[in-house]
């Protein structure tokens, strides 16, 4: 929580470069752009590794999270929760740089007409923004309070003053601070919403059996959503985030086979979706959610198939020997597929048509093995697993247009299933670097890896839509 | 749904008839013939001896019944002593016997004799019947072994898979699922895809070989039941393979 004093100094470094900027809105600036700039710089093919900083080439908004004010008689402990929680959310952001409480003024304002503009805009604390309020609870009801305000423009009206209510409950008191951080990430980077209401569907065998769970972005309120016990893998939310479709073992016609199963999650039980012969796995929602892609070897080969999102108009869109797998619409245009095929030889990362025509192979500077597409939400980025001929398995950005790359992970265990947040700044993945397979996350240009789950074995994360 | 019952009496039928098959060899096999005396001048004996039923359980009365010819003396052992040229007699065996006569005459001596089995009843023969299938399915019934990232049918999955087919072949009866396993290494996607392309390659070998399509399903268990769980080579080979499960 508490930055140490290496880091602070840091941000006190970027504190003199910062003062010479004086429109806050210069500061809504995001991680993606980080990587376009990089992308764009044209060295990054050529180069072998390279590690890029959020901060590199564009400087972050250095924003103040004092302690909310409490009115009695409100909990402390829920106090903590809600300070722990916006804190982290802020700090993970991607855009801000949180100062440190140890340069705090000793007067923490609850409300407007307490805050001191100079005491936090002068050295040590150097804000550019200060978010605050108060906490109070009224019977079993919860209200925060939440105010960002420009401590550098006096005169300039409260950037953001509203009211959060809940229950008092711990629940509800993290979920009033996820509110109130994804309101602030949207007010400084030009109207994108922060993430921190969004989940994190993935697949764990703590329960005995892989089953399908799901848990807050930052790793709480972990849950089991399937109780199939057999063996389900491959969650994709929808992107109403209604539903999660998944590959699930169950029986059919006296086999138990790989299947498309489909969870919904506003009514808590399985919706039917039809059996085949073989194989069948990898699901994948259009944009729209008006249809579904998975692999099947109903004829034979693996092969790309699409239908309705309810089964109907069932059809092939690949058509060569071989693994055809792992599908993944284009988000923003919906009319293009990227996937994996092993046609060549090794399987690696083809384009194509949602139709399935124009296929087109996205050759990489060295040979090996590239699986586990994943778009970015602009649609121009895809993420995804590079298994090197003298490397580990690893993450790296393409991007489709000028096929540069970055690596985002190095010499730390296996590293795939990249998955990118709805925000483009954060990816989940899962990694070995600590022994067992778990669900981590990072900002999108590799920094700042957070492990989410500890127990057990956790795989294939995928993060919600909004 | 139907169709699936279709199937399971279908298996099950099969399964009658191979239990009755195997249960009438075994019975020949506990009732040896009896030593033949080859036609001489000096008239040896000859003799048969049966005990019915052949399997019973403990304190059960089994029926001796004998012939001879050219015999002057004949005696059962154990437990019955001297007898008549030809007869029955009931016995009360507490546990597994063999009973042996002896034919005396001027030509020389002959015996016979018959085993009783002891304490299996005889409904359980189905049962041993079966194991003695699944016996047979395991030591003859070989997977293939495939290379990292790939579904060729090595030459030592050919041969194999050549032994699977003779299996097959000579119980007709059977049918098999054909499963797809990956090493621990790599997409969990791209493996249920590579795990039905092995299971299809050993599928389409045993076509070749002349074993029906129909006999056989596929399905792919990608890396996700793996037969051993270290992380080397050694292991990996053992879990990248074509695994054949008997009937559904």
């Amino acid at each position: 929580m508490i930055c140490s004093g290496k880091s602070t100094q840091t941000k006190t470094g970027r504190f003199e470069k910062n003062k010479e900027n004086t429109m806050t809105r210069k500061i809504a600036i995001s991680v993606a752009l980080a990587i376009a700039l990089l992308l764009c710089a044209g060295s990054a093919f050529a180069q072998d590794w390279f590690k890029t900083g959020t901060g590199l080439g564009v400087s972050k908004a250095r924003l103040a999270v004092p302690e909310f004010g409490l009115r009695a008689p409100a909990p402390p402990a829920l106090e903590k929760t809600f300070h722990d929680v916006l804190w982290s959310d802020l700090e993970y952001c991607g855009i801000l740089d949180l100062v440190s409480p140890s340069f705090y003024p000793t007067q923490t304002p609850s409300q407007p007409s307490e805050l001191k503009f100079a005491d936090w805009s002068n050295a040590p604390a150097s804000a550019y923004m200060v978010a605050y309020g108060n906490l109070s609870v009224d019977s079993t009801n919860l209200a925060a309070a939440g105010f960002l305000s420009d401590v550098h423009n006096p005169t300039a009206p409260i950037a953001l003053q509203k009211i959060y209510r809940g229950a008092a409950t711990d629940a509800d008191a993290r979920r009033l601070a996820h509110q109130f951080a994804d309101d602030i990430v949207a007010k400084l980077s030009g109207g994108l919403p922060g993430i921190a209401q969004t989940q994190i569907a993935f697949v764990s065998s703590k329960s005995g059996n892989k089953e399908i769970w799901a848990m807050d972005y930052d790793g709480s309120n972990q849950h089991q959503v399937t109780h199939l016990k057999s063996i389900s893998l491959t969650p994709r939310w929808s992107p109403d985030a209604t539903k999660i479709a998944f590959t699930c073992y169950v029986p059919f016609r006296g086999i138990t086979s790989p299947q498309i199963c489909i969870y919904s999650t506003a009514s808590d039980r399985l919706i039917s979706f039809p059996r085949y012969r073989g194989s069948n796995s990898s699901p994948a929602y259009s944009p729209d959610g008006s249809q579904i892609a998975f692999m099947s070897s109903q004829n034979g080969d693996p092969e790309i198939y699409v239908t309705d999102a309810g089964g109907g108009n069932l059809h092939r869109i690949t058509f060569a020997a071989g693994v055809n797998t792992s599908p993944a619409w284009n988000p923003k245009t919906g009319k293009q597929i990227a996937f994996v095929s092993d046609r060549g030889g090794d399987p690696v990362l083809y384009l194509a048509n949602s139709d399935g025509s124009g296929v087109e192979k996205l050759d990489l500077p060295d040979m090996g093995y590239s699986v586990d597409p994943s778009w970015s939400p602009n649609g121009q980025l895809l993420a995804f697993c590079w298994r090197r001929p003298s490397g580990n398995f690893d993450i790296y950005v393409m991007d489709v247009i000028s096929k540069q790359l970055v690596e985002l992970t190095r010499d730390a265990g296996r590293n795939e299933r990249p998955s990118w947040a709805p925000d483009g700044r954060h990816i989940v993945f899962e990694s070995t670097r600590n022994g067992q397979r778990q669900v981590w996350s990072m900002l999108a240009d590799g920094s700042e890896p957070r492990q989410l789950t500890y127990q057990g074995q956790n795989e294939s994360p995928n993060w919600s839509p909004r | 749904m139907q169709d699936r019952c279709l199937r399971k009496l279908g298996l099950l039928l099969g399964v009658v008839a191979f239990i009755a098959l195997a249960g009438g060899c075994k019975k020949q096999v506990a009732s040896r013939p009896p030593t033949q005396a080859a036609p001489q001048p000096t008239a040896q004996p000859t003799v048969t001896l049966n005990a019915s039923p052949s399997s019973v359980k403990s304190g059960d009365t089994v029926t001796l019944s004998w012939t001879s010819t050219n015999a002057t003396d004949l005696d059962i052992e154990p437990g019955v002593g001297k007898v008549t040229a030809q007869g029955s007699t009931p016995a009360n065996p507490t546990e597994s016997t063999t009973f042996t006569i002896t034919a005396t005459g001027p030509g020389g001596t002959a015996t016979a004799d018959a085993r009783v089995t002891v304490g299996a009843a005889p409904v359980e023969a189905p049962s041993s019947a079966n194991q003695s299938l699944s016996e047979l399915f395991e030591q003859n019934v070989k997977d293939a072994y495939f290379d990292f990232n790939k579904s060729d049918i090595r030459g030592d999955a050919r041969a194999n898979l050549t032994k699977t087919a003779e299996f097959l072949r000579s119980y007709s009866q059977v049918r098999v699922t054909i499963e797809g396993h990956c090493d621990e290494r790599g997409s969990t996607e791209y493996n249920i895809g590579l795990g039905e392309r092995r299971a299809q390659a050993a599928k389409n070998y045993l076509i070749s070989l002349g074993i029906s399509a129909d006999r056989m399903d596929t399905v792919s268990w990608g890396k996700e039941r793996p037969f051993c769980t270290e992380h080397d080579e050694a292991c990996w080979q053992q879990n990248r393979r074509a695994h054949f499960v008997a009937g559904h």
